[in-house]
């Protein structure tokens, strides 16, 4: 008899569970894959009754919503896992962050009510911390930036260099004065505060970076780090929406 | 004394360079130990790419050996690319650990483990970017003791130059040895110094310290002899054997890489030794004898194991897996506990005549069908005799056919090309043995979509083993030979569209041979290589024929010595061989008699299940043979991955 799809019963999924995640310190340089490699093997451990997709070689139900680069930390990844059976939320934030190492951290699980956990998420804020960098030269960078309707900038891809505008996408740039404790360098660091919509092509925090430089050549010294702080909808004033906040019930746990 | 970590320094250079994961640490079951409230601190050393250092298992045990030890901490490095080497060069950044991020420098012991002699330029690497001496005989009280180990060790003469001791056979104990010396030492203030406990080590016997042996040479280039230059350092150092595996459960908790690695896998050695006696084989002559773990262990430890790290496959490891005395009890217990639970189980090693498709059928219950893989090594009869490697076509044809007829579609054979004695025909058989295979499956299978790859590499004499005085073949012969196998394939209208053909050109080869069976004299031309850049000479885009051929043509000048002297010449009996005073167990005697009896096709049995047929080893190091069966099962344990048989929430391990 030939070797045909062997006939696993599809196991449906009975719970959407939408997880925000975190990527911080030095696992930041993890890559998308790096991450769902790791997730695939915290589910294991965990014992979680994931639902599997069918085939020669089954995959557990997760489905991510975007991801930050390799190298950038994030407060604020999300992705939706499928389970065959119902299980607490919360016992599935807790044995899953166990499960995986420190620096990849559950923040946050709750039931999928209803809708699309992607329709909820159309931008981001960002934190750039550049060590080293002068504050008026950045200010005064950030302003030409902004003053200009757009501002090409280049990026290698996977399809070769590419050439688009930066500046569309910015919502807000800010420079900030306070220093956070852990950036290495010290005294004069230059902070902004930054929120992009995602567009396509997605504009990243170095494509904003390389658009100061060409906006006003503004050059960004080595050791830049890079964190994102939210994901969700654009408020009408410049905010970002929590994108758990319509699963989240009357009476649960508080925000991450 | 505090070390500092030298992650802030390395964070801004991680941004700059390729696939930065692989330098940060952090894995799932790394351990972080206290600097200061630890006395005996060893780095370990995988002198390779991350990627394929990780899941190396001789590195793996002595990790949690070491740092279940109270008061031991240790850590592992492994080798940067050079993108990242030239910017730790650039910003003065040393070789670091992954672990604490802690200088290499300031560790008591700095151990590489070898696999392959192609490594060597990437320890050189390592002992430079960590800031220490090239050379042993330049490094001081605070440089660590720098040890080599692993298979390559049983003949550490080409690097002794560039390291303190050697460590040969089986690590566990003799790190826990080593440990125990260095603490006293270090107790007692380090009285007389590096020498001092380089003396102590060597006179222990628990290392080779080759500083303490003079070699001389004659005039033609051969060795003249090689003697202790100190009273206490003993003539010959043994190799050593850990007497019962079931005692070592380890690893038991391995490491899970965030980055990809080249294995993914839960693997546990089910026994080690072999003693099928494949005389080109290096590994199944310095591992002897055979000891077996038993299949309760085993259980034990792919319970835990796959508990501990996630994993969802099981690699059942030795160097011929179905040998064991009961691996059909354990394949099919095995299946039976992860029925249904996308665990698969894999038998990397496996001889044709010791496999049988109802426990091939086991091991792929749970998981993917995909293709089998054996290793006839020589497709002629008589090169089979030759190297000892008795399995029959009959076999082979029948074990296919049987495979074939349960569904699989895909075999793949592996040979070795530039055999003693072998001619063309010897390797042109390697087509119409593939062609035989395929003409098994079509049979057995009705379909005409039947695959056989065959896989070949060029073969490399080792030390201790019967073909240690054997001339390697030329790389151009092998070349040539390998090119009139492809036209045969291509020629064969019939099957040979259904023939894959991989082979490995046989440069590199010769490299590994003048590496392999060289002396101390071979150490100028690594150090040649590794300043004119050479790394990562396992990696055929890194490896580079010409620059090792020049650095040898420089180092051996107009002398006797030559790349052709160290691989193509044959060795008579009496020469004096660089490794003679390291102890295999093997008698020398016996492995040229075997020698012998090779040349003249003569085969010799597995003392499993016949007499012993005294190669020396049991008797030398007072080891038996530990063989099953024991008739035990695996303790029933409640599944890993959740069935909904799980109650939740639950504790878990």
């Amino acid at each position: 008899m030939a070797r045909a799809q062997p006939d696993r019963e599809v196991i449906p999924v009975v719970q959407k569970l939408r997880i925000r995640y975190a990527k911080r310190g030095r696992l930041r340089f993890s890559s998308h894959r790096d991450f769902s490699r790791a997730l695939e093997r915290a589910v294991r451990r965990a014992a979680l009754p994931m639902a599997y997709s069918a085939g020669f070689s089954p995959h557990p139900k997760i489905s991510y919503v975007g991801a930050a680069p390799t190298g950038v930390a994030s407060e604020a990844e999300y992705l939706e896992i499928g389970l065959a059976e119902r299980r607490d939320p919360a016992w599935v934030m807790a044995s899953l962050d166990s499960s995986l190492p420190p620096g990849l951290d559950i923040v946050e699980c709750v039931e999928g009510q209803t809708g699309s956990l992607p329709d909820r998420i159309d931008a981001s804020q960002w934190l750039l911390e550049l060590p080293g960098a002068d504050p008026a030269g950045l200010r005064a960078a950030v302003a030409a930036f902004l003053a200009e309707e757009s501002v090409e900038v280049e990026r290698m891809t996977k399809d070769g260099r590419r050439q688009f505008d930066a500046r569309a996408a910015v919502v807000t740039l800010k420079v900030t004065d306070t220093t956070p404790d852990d950036v290495s360098g010290g005294t004069n660091c230059g902070i902004l505060q930054l929120v992009v919509r995602h567009l396509t092509p997605a504009v990243r925090p170095d494509d904003v970076l390389s658009g100061l430089r060409a906006a006003a050549g503004f050059e960004v010294l080595t050791g830049t780090r890079v964190t994102r702080l939210a994901q969700g909808l654009l408020g009408e004033d410049g905010t970002i929406g929590d994108p758990l906040a319509a699963d989240r019930g009357p009476v649960d746990q508080p925000a991450g | 004394m505090p070390v500092e970590s030298l992650f802030a320094r390395l964070e801004p250079l991680l941004a700059r360079v390729q696939k930065p994961i692989q330098y940060v640490g952090g894995e799932l079951n790394a351990t972080l130990k206290d600097w200061d409230t630890t006395d005996v601190r060893w780095c370990l050393m995988y002198p390779d790419a991350y990627e394929v250092g990780l899941p190396n298992q001789g590195v793996a045990i002595l990790y949690e050996v070491l740092n279940e030890r109270e008061g031991v901490l240790a850590e592992r490095s492994y080798a940067v690319w050079p993108d990242l080497e030239a910017l730790m060069r650039e910003h003065q950044v040393p070789q670091f650990t992954v672990d604490a991020h802690r200088p290499v420098k300031a560790f008591d012991l700095f151990g590489f483990s070898f696999a392959t002699e192609l490594g060597y330029t990437n320890m050189l690497n390592a002992i430079d970017l960590a800031g220490i001496p090239l050379l042993a005989a330049d490094r001081g009280d605070d440089d660590p003791i720098v040890l080599a180990g692993g298979h390559a060790a049983f003949n550490p003469e080409t690097i002794a130059e560039f390291l303190d001791a050697a460590v040969l056979g089986d690590g566990e104990q003799a790190v826990l040895r080593i440990t125990d010396i260095v603490r006293a030492f270090k107790a007692e203030g380090s009285p007389g110094g590096r020498e001092e406990l380089l003396f102590r080590l060597a006179t222990d016997g628990v290392v080779y310290v080759p500083r303490f042996y003079d070699v001389d040479y004659l005039p033609d280039g051969r060795i003249r002899r090689v003697v202790p230059n100190r009273a206490g350092i003993p003539f010959r150092v043994a190799k050593h054997t850990v007497m019962n595996l079931d005692e070592w459960p380890y690893p038991a908790k391995p490491l899970v890489p965030l980055a990809e690695t080249v294995h993914e896998r839960y693997s546990v050695e089910i026994f080690r030794g072999c003693t099928r006696g494949c005389r080109f084989c290096q590994a199944g002559m310095i591992t002897r004898p055979v000891r077996e773990r038993s299949i309760d262990t085993i259980g034990a430890m792919v319970a835990k194991g796959l508990e501990a790290t996630g994993l969802n496959e099981v690699g059942l490891l030795s160097l011929s897996s179905a040998d064991h005395s009961e691996i059909g009890p354990l394949a099919k217990q095995l299946a039976d506990r992860y029925e249904g639970q996308n665990v698969s189980l894999s038998l990397p090693s496996t001889r044709v005549d010791a496999f049988n498709v109802d426990l091939a059928n086991e091991l792929s219950r749970n998981g993917r069908r995909s293709g089998l893989t054996f290793a006839p090594e020589g497709a002629s009869e008589r090169l089979r005799r030759v190297i000892n490697k008795m399995v029959s076509e009959e076999d082979l044809i029948r074990t296919v056919t049987a495979a074939y007829a349960n569904g699989w579609r895909q075999v793949k054979l592996y040979f070795m090309c530039g055999l003693p004695t072998e001619t063309d025909d010897d390797v042109l058989e390697i087509a119409r043995m593939a062609a035989e295979v395929i003409k098994a499956g079509r049979e057995a299978s009705g379909k005409r979509d039947i695959k056989c790859t065959v896989s070949i590499g060029p073969f490399v004499p080792k030390p201790h083993t019967p073909f240690q005085w054997a001339p390697m073949l030329d790389h151009k012969t092998i070349d040539e030979r390998l090119l009139k196998l492809r036209k045969a394939i291509t020629a064969d209208r019939q099957y040979g569209k259904a023939i894959g053909m991989r082979y490995h050109d046989g440069r590199p080869a010769i490299i590994e041979g003048l590496l392999s069976r060289g002396d101390r004299r071979v150490g100028a031309v690594i150090r040649k290589v590794w300043e004119d850049g050479g790394r990562f000479d396992g990696w055929s885009e890194h490896f580079s024929y010409d620059r090792w051929e020049r650095a040898a043509a420089e180092a051996f000048g107009d002398g006797p010595l030559s790349l052709d002297w160290y691989t193509t010449r044959e060795r008579g009996e009496t020469e004096v061989l660089a490794w003679d005073h390291l102890d295999s167990g093997l008698d020398k005697e016996w492995l040229w008699a075997d020698w012998q009896d090779s040349l003249a096709a003569v085969e010799v049995e597995d003392c499993r299940w016949t007499p012993c047929f005294d190669c020396g080893v049991c008797p030398q190091l007072g080891t038996d043979i530990q063989v099953g069966p024991t008739g035990r099962v695996l303790i029933p344990l409640s599944p890993v991955v959740g069935t909904g048989a799980v109650p939740w929430p639950t504790s878990r391990g």
